[in-house]
């Protein structure tokens, strides 16, 4: 069409002012967020469907321009789109609420939904918020679910990444109720018969489709587009297709915009600039977590390290079929990722043998068989180093194998072994992040989640590195300690 | 108190010990001399089944074991040997994370049981008789190595062994730190010990030894009073090795 960029022409260019929409528009979306918004089907992993998928196209269609998806973590969509450079738009079930609206510019909306209690068809108790005092609810970290928990109280509230992992610990009983948008819930119940809508969905909202503040003029056609699409029932087709038409998307060709007018140069001050950190509250939030990277990564280390010594003496002095296994889950743990492995244990042995692991068991048991790995491979190191005339020695003095071994060489090779093992200890304490995505709130994911509150990423990304040096610090200092008291 | 009859040792395809014969009478000293390779550390090694012979008998005291029988693989008998034995290693392999005391102690405590209170006092004595009672209380980085030497012989005495076994003491120690070694050997034989002392240096051989034994390839090539093997050897290839190491100066 006449009036996209790229007429090419010098003369022209340095007249007409910047145009609203790009050649190429690209829209981010997180590929994880699954059915009916963005997903692959299983008979062809290559292309996405959803009627967010759908959307996007049939919007860039009606812009007369191509559409280009880009990946992103959906957590941090917002800041992403703030910070600018890698897409022009969001089309990623942001919701309409007066929190994203100071954050970026958006749309009219092109999707109502309301906010679906879901519980285990057993437990009938459950219809609403209010019969969940004392329980466990999951919810999607940065929603207006997790917003609405919170703002309810008096709740146990596990905080996830990702959908299909809510709904996986709800049917194994690790959680009694996931609070979720209507469509998610939707796609959910009609797979798992154990499951259930408790209470009709309530909390109506919309999702409406995000663009950087001060781009009015994008966001103008974006509107434009989105009002034809609607009027012209091609919304309605896409829809249909999903099985989510109804009543309440009907009424979008009617809304107005009289919550928050769209962007206005005043709004876009106020956005951009960093709300003032209430330092001192999150140094004690990002305090409590660093308690739990604390104790998840001590636990796991006194497991790696007494899993890892058997490994190591399995490997130095067992007999050919004990070395060749031990040598195996070596290369096994050691070479496989901690996630995969994270997810097997947690998610795998519960499926498969109704090993229901609390998140904190599967976090401290994971890294623990993880750790162990490096571990055997530190003491062997230690075990090895030791000059063969100490073993001689001590066996012609009439000392016995095991003697030798837990009197003689341990020692000495723990010593040779310390700083392997500090420097795994430190590792581990970053390291067991990973355990946030089964839920465990510890620092480094306190830190993002505050962070997408506070909108500052500087003053709580030192506060959060300042623990984590901390925690390390004090882990060398030990070891000195301890090596000074080992001798030589 | 020793008798070895036939001993044989391969490693490999190497012949190391290629039938040894050996008595000694209680309270005898003997130098074990020859090449390097000529298989006397493995021999002093089998003595205390540090190696496995393959084939031969050993006689120790008591303790008698047919190398290649299955009372042979007996973990218990193997004890019994080194019950009778001590070791003193070229290079000491002192303990490096304990103390003088506490290498002198950890046999009696975790071997023999021994209550704390006498193995201390037993220790304190040991270290007292090789003249280091004052270095109790040193970890073996902190001693030289004549020191470290004696420390490691009053550890292999605390277990009161009949016969003690010494593979080079006095090869890793400086020309003038041996002789303090030499001296505790000394006393030692002179109160009786039954010592079997591995060693290169003539010269000490010749002050502690009351015979010698020269092996070559395996085999002992020539046996005999102190005197009369290093004065007037018979085999040629013995006259050949005393040649070569007077020649040395040491």
């Amino acid at each position: 069409m006449a009036w996209t960029t790229g007429v090419g022409s010098t003369t022209g260019a340095a007249q007409t002012p910047e145009p609203a929409i790009p050649q190429v528009l690209r829209w981010a979306n997180d590929a994880e967020g699954g059915a009916p918004y963005i997903y692959h089907t299983p008979d062809n992993p290559d292309q996405l469907v959803g009627f967010e998928v759908e959307l996007a196209q049939a919007l860039c269609d009606r812009l007369g321009c191509t559409s280009q998806f880009v990946q992103y973590n959906w957590a941090n969509l917002i800041p992403g789109l703030r910070q600018g450079g890698n897409y022009d738009i969001v089309i990623a079930a942001l919701e309409r609420t007066p929190e994203n609206l100071a954050q970026v510019a958006m749309s009219r909306p092109y999707f109502a939904f309301g906010q679906q209690l879901v519980a285990r068809t057993g437990d009938t108790n459950i219809q609403s918020l209010r019969d969940l005092a004392g329980r466990r609810i999951g919810v999607l970290a940065s929603t207006l679910s997790h917003r609405l928990v919170t703002q309810q109280g008096g709740l146990e509230v596990r905080v996830y990444d990702e959908n299909v992992n809510y709904f996986r610990d709800l049917e194994l009983g690790r959680i009694d109720a996931v609070l979720t948008d209507s469509p998610i819930a939707a796609v959910q119940l009609r797979t798992s018969p154990n499951l259930r809508a408790a209470g009709p969905p309530f909390a109506p909202a919309h999702y409406a489709i995000a663009a950087p503040i001060g781009s009015s003029g994008l966001l103008t056609r974006i509107n434009e587009a989105l009002g034809s699409l609607i009027q012209d029932g091609t919304l309605e087709r896409i829809y249909r297709r999903y099985e989510l038409w109804g009543p309440q998307q009907a009424a979008l060709a009617t809304w107005t915009a009289e919550v928050v007018p769209t962007t206005t140069s005043g709004a876009s001050t106020a956005a951009t600039r960093l709300k003032p950190v209430p330092t001192l509250r999150y140094v004690t939030i990002l305090i409590e977590a660093a308690v739990t990277t604390v104790w998840v990564s001590l636990t796991s280390m006194a497991l790696a390290m007494t899993w890892g010594l058997g490994l190591a003496l399995a490997r130095c002095y067992g007999s050919r079929p004990v070395r060749w296994m031990a040598m195996s889950y070596i290369e096994v743990f050691r070479g496989t990722p901690l996630l995969l492995q994270l997810y097997f244990i947690y998610f795998g042995l519960a499926q498969q043998w109704g090993w229901k692991l609390s998140a904190g068991a599967a976090a401290v048991l994971t890294l623990g068989l993880n750790y162990a790995a490096n571990e055997a491979e530190n003491f062997r190191a230690g075990l090895e180093a030791i000059p063969r005339g100490q073993t001689e020695a001590a066996l012609a003095l009439g000392l016995s194998p095991v003697m030798t071994l837990r009197r003689i060489l341990l020692p000495q090779a723990l010593r040779i072994s310390l700083p392997g093992i500090t420097n795994d200890l430190i590792a581990l304490f970053k390291d067991s992040s990973i355990v946030s995505v089964i839920g465990l709130v510890e620092l480094t994911k306190e830190f993002l989640i505050r962070s997408l509150d506070a909108g500052d990423y500087i003053g709580l990304g030192i506060l959060t590195a300042a623990i984590y040096l901390i925690m390390g610090h004090t882990a060398s200092l030990a070891a000195r300690t301890l090596e000074r008291r080992l001798r030589t | 108190m020793i008798e070895i009859v036939g001993l044989r040792k391969r490693f490999g395809t190497v012949t190391v010990l290629d039938g040894i014969d050996h008595q000694q009478a209680a309270g005898e000293v003997v130098a074990l001399i020859g090449p390097s390779g000529c298989g006397k550390s493995t021999l002093l090694r089998c003595l205390n089944w540090l190696e496995t012979p393959d084939a031969g008998s050993l006689r120790l005291g008591d303790v008698r074991i047919e190398a290649g029988t299955p009372e042979a693989a007996d973990r218990r008998l193997r004890q019994l040997l080194r019950r009778r034995t001590g070791m003193i290693f070229q290079q000491f392999h002192l303990f490096p994370h304990r103390t003088a005391l506490e290498n002198v102690m950890e046999a009696p405590i975790h071997v023999d049981r021994l209550p704390r209170s006498e193995a201390h006092a037993l220790a304190m004595g040991l270290l007292s008789k090789v003249g280091l009672a004052d270095r109790a209380h040193h970890l073996p980085a902190q001693l030289s190595g004549g020191q470290q030497q004696r420390v490691a012989i009053a550890r292999a005495l605390a277990m009161k062994p009949q016969i003690l076994l010494c593979d080079e003491p006095t090869s890793a120690l400086d020309p003038e730190l041996r002789g303090e070694v030499l001296t505790v050997l000394q006393t030692l034989a002179g109160e009786g010990m039954t010592l079997l002392i591995v060693t290169h240096e003539l010269a000490f051989a010749r002050d502690i030894a009351h015979r010698v034994v020269f092996l070559e390839g395996g085999r002992v090539v020539e046996s005999g009073l102190t005197r009369a093997v290093l004065d007037q050897p018979q085999h040629p290839r013995l006259q050949e090795f005393l040649g070569k190491h007077r020649a040395r100066p040491l």
